[in-house]
């Protein structure tokens, strides 16, 4: 009692003592976080909480003893930042003995213990201690999780703060730890345990005698076997197992000897997340391991990859399976050696071939993908892999392909070859040559009259040409003088005799001609060849040579764009490409825009709208990827050739008259503002445009004036396009009131109501993808015009046009700004008003609104759609009544996305859906039965209870669509009944 | 409930479906031809299109086979020119070839064939699956087997034949 009377005495408070009683005693739970907000506020110190529990901490009864360390560690949990150094050491004693304590006492003591670790005044040489006092002291797997985690949590924290220390301890620091871990079943517990022996690994700690003891201390877990509990809190998954067991066992070639046993074992396995486990693992063991490792274990890793691969029926054990024996090869390579020993690189590649090069010869069996695949892992892996396979694989190839006459076989080998071709450039051995020139010109030889095969061998050619461009990159002097000549001469063939007429025949080897130009043009040398021959070609057309039709035109344009497609990633060959072909193709137009009393056939056949759209595809890939200062160059000629009729850099320059494509009443010269828009909308946008002032008025102009509609919708294009670049300002501002003012007096009854409205589309949509403020303004004007009787129809349609992708001008390719989320926002900002506007419609409009809204759910990504489905859906139901078939098509596209994603809300309709559905299976137009029927097949994705009682039925009225007189209808009622049929039925 | 063996149907001894090795374990392969190129007749709303040679193989070709995960096609177990086909009469003949003369699945291949058509073919055909004269030991067995109704019928109320056709008609994921 004296002892009691002198604590009395320095005790600050009694408030103190009521706490700990109405927690040790008392059994409240509030008490503990009071007093530790008491300590942390500095009424009383951590030793006056000691000395407040005094008796609680020696009281007889295990329970209350519990109790009363518990209190304490619940404190010092939070107030372990405030305790010094002296203090540590005495609390680190006392809770060290209590390790001997009652088994209901130690999870406290374990908390305390934590609370230390976490201790920054932690002395030197306490925290092996307190580990010693845990590793004897404690049988932790019989312990509660959440105890277990907490022992691990002390370890982590010392390894974190005190890791020279720990070091200090030597192996018996990894000896204590797999006791420790020894047994673990909880994913949460593993989860660290892992972490720790990865920790444990990297940084070095002293292994001693244990590796192999720890090794299966953590590899009897492999390959993990867990399934997350259904509504599993801890959100552990398998793959997080899965990962960290991986870097454990992956992380230390000293683990090699017993792992790689193990991995084979496993792939051998039946199980397939097995294989793909033990795969993965192998692959990721590559990274740290070395031919020491490997060596006894290449022929067994070898067996089961190949097993794998040749024998699987999933995909992704073969690619895994490559993936390991890729990384196998380039671990093998990797590996220094000493000057005397084998190098296993050429053993085991050896061994590869052998197993591999027979399937090879058989390009008609099962084995001959898995082969070619195996050889391609592996030649991927390093630049001496592939030389060794490709040295031994190519020459097989060359000579199974003469052997093999049959196109399919021929084009497999063709395939092959590619691929051994692609991985011999990535390796890029230019300095040594893997063909040699005989070789070389055989393989030309056969590639020029492969690019010639008929309609019937189409794959086969489609491989040789892809086979010449890569070839091409390689060794582009074989090209230009073996090739390029033939090609040539065969495409001059036609120019002389054109008497004779046209032939089918000659003009499809022209087709193909003109495709192997292309397909050959990968390197900057063999463009200076094949783009001089091909604007040759369209100017030999233009003087009246030879016979041209539209189609002959439009092919030598394609064959021009794809070359100015593999133009783009060299900036030399960008601009040699846009001076070249762009004055001479406006030259050629200027020439053909030129009022004459007699055109030539190929001037009509220049000025059509496809052969305008063809080039101008040409152009616009020609300049996009220009640098800005060529850019501004080219800019300064063409926009002056336009504005000003300056023709003077065109290469042929004397026209019977001026060229005023916005002055002059004729036509012709009109439609050439489309290849203007080509041009000026696909610049950067920080190059600067010459008379830009006078460009847009001239533009607003033409784009509103009676003329051929093309010209007018090109002139509006070209404004918006240019518009949607300009920064915001005043000039901006200025435009937009042009353009606004032009569309109001337009819009007014008169004769160029359609004009205008094209106008307002353009410029709204120019405005729509930047999110300029006035946007919405501006589609306000778009939605009002769906309920006017003449331009309502169109306005519909515009909204298809707003929300699609251009291809020629406002191009993400061509530096036009369009924001992300433009469809997005748009939807949001506009389907209110327009859901709203279909109800306030009178009937004979109705069918405009809910065609426009059509078009936007049409284009929006589906998983924005999907929330707002539920206010939308009745409205959609109800057009699907709606008799006009671009509205029941365009409706039936969007829910079927629907159906297949949004299957549960689409469950609460289904007798609707079945029900119109059906209806319009059987609509007069052939598109609409097409795409009921795909909306039937896309219903089965509903949940099956759904669906069943409908199932009799829907078989029933499949059965009529199956005798559709369409074979298109009939093909999709196949499928559509084929699935209802699965329903509810086994093996489904 | 009639069993599968009453019903003829049984799969003979041998390597059954799944488990054991497979009969035939590097067959042939072969060409899968391409999607049908679509015609500017058939996209005409108003010219019909009667059934031909060639439909009717673009229903069969991609039937999975029950052993490999190849395509009958694949396997060239169907051929186009072995399906024979009347659009005005109604009728439809299609012969197909076991990949080996004792091969177990043959009577199995038949059935999912008989099926498919059954599924897909407008009521008013009549069709005859039957094998290539001279390709399997038990040749008029199976003929006989597919040929009466009553047996395609009693077979299919087996669930398990019912599975493994099902599976066959599947769609590859």
């Amino acid at each position: 009692m004296a002892a009691a009377a002198a604590l009395e005495a320095v005790a600050p408070t009694g408030a103190l003592w009521g706490l700990v009683q109405d927690f040790v005693m008392g059994q409240q739970e509030g008490p503990a976080d009071q007093v530790a907000a008491d300590v942390k506020s500095g009424s009383y110190t951590v030793l006056q909480v000691v000395e407040a529990l005094g008796s609680s901490l020696e009281n007889p009864e295990p329970r209350t003893r519990a109790r009363g360390i518990q209190l304490l560690s619940q404190v010092l949990l939070q107030c372990h930042s405030l305790l010094l150094e002296k203090e540590v050491v005495h609390l680190i004693l006392f809770y060290e003995n209590r390790l001997k304590d009652h088994h209901f006492v130690i999870p406290s003591v374990l908390q305390g213990l934590r609370a230390l670790s976490l201790c920054v005044a932690l002395p030197p040489g306490l925290a092996v201690s307190v580990l010693k006092a845990i590793f004897q002291e404690v049988h932790v797997q019989s312990l509660p999780q959440v105890d277990r985690h907490t022992v691990y949590s002390i370890i982590t924290n010392f390894m974190r703060t005190r890791e020279e220390e720990l070091k200090g301890l030597g192996a018996d620091f990894t000896f204590g730890f797999i006791q420790v871990m020894d047994g673990e079943k909880d994913p949460r517990n593993l989860l660290v345990a892992f972490r720790i022996v990865h920790d444990l690994i990297s940084r070095d700690y002293s292994l001693g005698p244990f590796v192999e003891e720890l090794f299966e201390v953590t590899s009897c877990y492999f390959p993990i076997d867990f399934t997350p509990p259904p509504n599993d809190p801890h959100g552990i998954q398998r793959e997080d197992l899965i990962l960290s067991l991986r870097a454990v066992l992956a992380s230390t070639p000293r683990f090699a000897e017993f792992l790689l046993p193990l991995l084979i074992e496993k792939v051998d396995s039946e199980i397939l997340s097995a294989k793909l486990d033990s795969l993965q693992t192998l692959n990721a063991c590559c990274a740290v391991y070395g031919q020491k490792e490997l060596k006894d274990f290449l022929p067994s890793l070898w067996a089961s990859i190949r097993r794998e691969v040749f024998q699987t029926a999933s995909e992704r054990v073969e690619a895994d399976g490559l993936a390991a024996l890729h990384s196998l090869t380039a671990c093998l390579s990797r590996s220094v050696l000493r000057a005397d020993a084998e190098d296993l690189l050429d053993s085991f590649l050896s061994n590869i071939l052998q197993d591999c090069r027979h399937h090879l010869c058989e390009p008609d069996m099962k084995l001959v993908w898995p082969s070619a695949k195996l050889l391609q892992a592996a030649a991927g892996a390093s630049a001496r892999a592939c030389d060794h396979i490709t040295s031994n694989v190519l020459p097989l190839l060359l000579e199974q392909f003469h052997k093999h006459s049959q196109s399919n076989q021929r084009r497999t080998i063709l395939e092959m070859i590619l691929g051994f071709l692609k991985l011999h450039q990535k390796w890029s051995y230019e300095d040594k040559d893997l063909l040699s020139s005989g070789d070389l010109e055989l393989a030309v030889g056969h590639l020029y009259r492969l690019s010639f095969l008929e309609e019937d061998s189409q794959s086969c050619r489609v491989a040789a040409l892809e086979a010449s461009g890569a070839l091409a990159t390689l060794y582009p002097v074989a090209f230009s003088s073996h090739l390029v000549p033939k090609l040539a001469e065969e495409l001059g063939r036609g120019e002389l005799d054109l008497a004779r007429g046209d032939e089918p025949a000659k003009c499809s080897r022209h087709l193909r001609c003109l495709q192997a130009l292309s397909a050959i043009s990968t390197h900057p040398s063999i463009v200076k060849e094949t783009l001089p021959l091909l604007l040759q070609h369209l100017c030999q057309m233009n003087k009246g040579y030879m016979v041209a039709g539209t189609s002959e035109v439009i092919a030598v344009c394609q064959s021009l764009q794809r070359v100015a497609e593999k133009c783009q990633q060299d900036l030399e060959s960008c601009w040699y490409f846009h001076q070249t072909a762009v004055p001479c193709l406006l030259a050629l137009a200027v020439q053909a825009s030129m009022p004459e009393k007699e055109h030539s056939v190929l001037r009509k056949v220049l000025l059509e709208d496809e052969v305008l759209a063809a080039m101008v595809s040409v152009i616009g890939t020609a300049t996009t990827h220009l640098s800005p200062d060529l850019a501004a160059q080219s800019v300064a000629h063409i926009v002056p050739l336009f504005l000003d009729g300056n023709v003077s850099f065109l290469p042929e320059n004397s026209f019977p008259c001026r060229f005023q494509p916005f002055q002059d009443g004729c036509s012709g010269q009109r439609r050439l503002v489309a290849l203007l828009m080509a041009f000026v909308c696909s610049l950067p946008r920080n190059v600067e445009i010459p008379q830009l002032n006078q460009l847009m008025r001239e533009l607003v102009e033409l784009s509103c004036c009676p003329s051929c509609p093309s010209s007018s919708t090109a002139a509006a294009k070209c404004f918006a396009g240019l518009l949607n670049k300009l920064p915001a300002g005043q000039q901006l501002d200025e435009f937009l009131q042009l353009a606004v003012d032009k569309v109001e007096a337009g819009l007014s009854p008169g004769p160029y109501r359609s004009q205008a409205f094209t106008l307002l589309l353009w410029v709204t949509k120019a405005l729509v993808l930047r999110y300029h403020p006035l946007s919405s303004c501006l589609t306000d004007r778009l939605m009002g015009l769906l309920g006017d009787p003449e331009l309502g129809p169109a306005a519909a349609d515009g909204f298809s046009l707003l929300m699609s992708d251009c291809t020629d001008v406002l191009t993400r390719a061509g530096h036009a700004e369009v924001r992300i989320m433009f469809r997005q926002r748009f939807f949001t900002d506009n389907v209110p008003a327009l859901v709203q506007g279909f109800h306030a419609a009178s009937q004979d409009v109705k069918p405009n609104y809910l065609k426009g809204l059509s078009h936007v759910l049409n284009r929006l990504p589906k998983p924005v759609l999907l929330p707002e489905l539920p206010t939308l859906l009745s409205l959609l139901l109800e057009a699907l009544s709606c008799s006009d078939c671009v509205v029941q098509l365009s409706t039936l596209s969007c829910l079927q996305p629907l159906l297949l994603e949004a299957p549960q809300v689409m469950s609460l309709h289904v007798d609707t859906l079945v029900t119109k559905f059906l209806n319009l299976s059987s609509s007069p137009s052939m598109a609409v039965r097409i795409a009921a029927l795909q909306c039937m097949h896309a219903l089965t994705r509903l949940p099956t209870p759904v669906l069943l009682p409908y199932k009799p039925q829907v078989i029933r009225a499949l059965a009529k669509p199956l005798d559709d007189k369409k074979r298109l209808v009939r093909k999709e009622a196949v499928s559509a009944r084929g699935e209802w049929f699965l329903l509810g039925s086994p093996g489904s | 409930m009639p069993t599968a063996a009453g019903s003829g149907f049984a799969m003979v001894g041998g390597g059954g479906v799944g488990g054991g090795l497979l009969e035939n374990a590097n067959p042939l392969i072969y060409e899968r031809s391409g999607e049908r190129p679509v015609t500017a007749g058939e996209e005409d709303e108003q010219v019909p299109d009667s059934i031909d040679a060639r439909e009717i193989f673009d229903l069969i070709r991609s039937i999975n086979d029950p052993e490999h995960p190849l395509t009958l096609e694949e396997l060239n177990v169907v051929e186009q020119v072995r399906v024979q086909v009347s659009d005005p009469e109604s009728t439809v003949a299609v012969a197909f070839t076991p990949t080996i003369p004792h091969c177990s699945m043959a009577t199995l291949i038949g059935l999912s064939i008989k099926v498919k058509l059954l599924r897909s073919l407008p009521q008013r055909f009549k069709m005859d699956v039957h094998i290539t004269p001279g390709t399997h030991a038990s040749e008029h067995a199976v003929n006989k087997q597919l040929a009466d109704k009553e047996r395609v019928a009693a077979a299919l109320e087996n669930t398990h034949l019912l599975e493994v056709v099902n599976q066959c008609l599947s769609a590859r994921s």
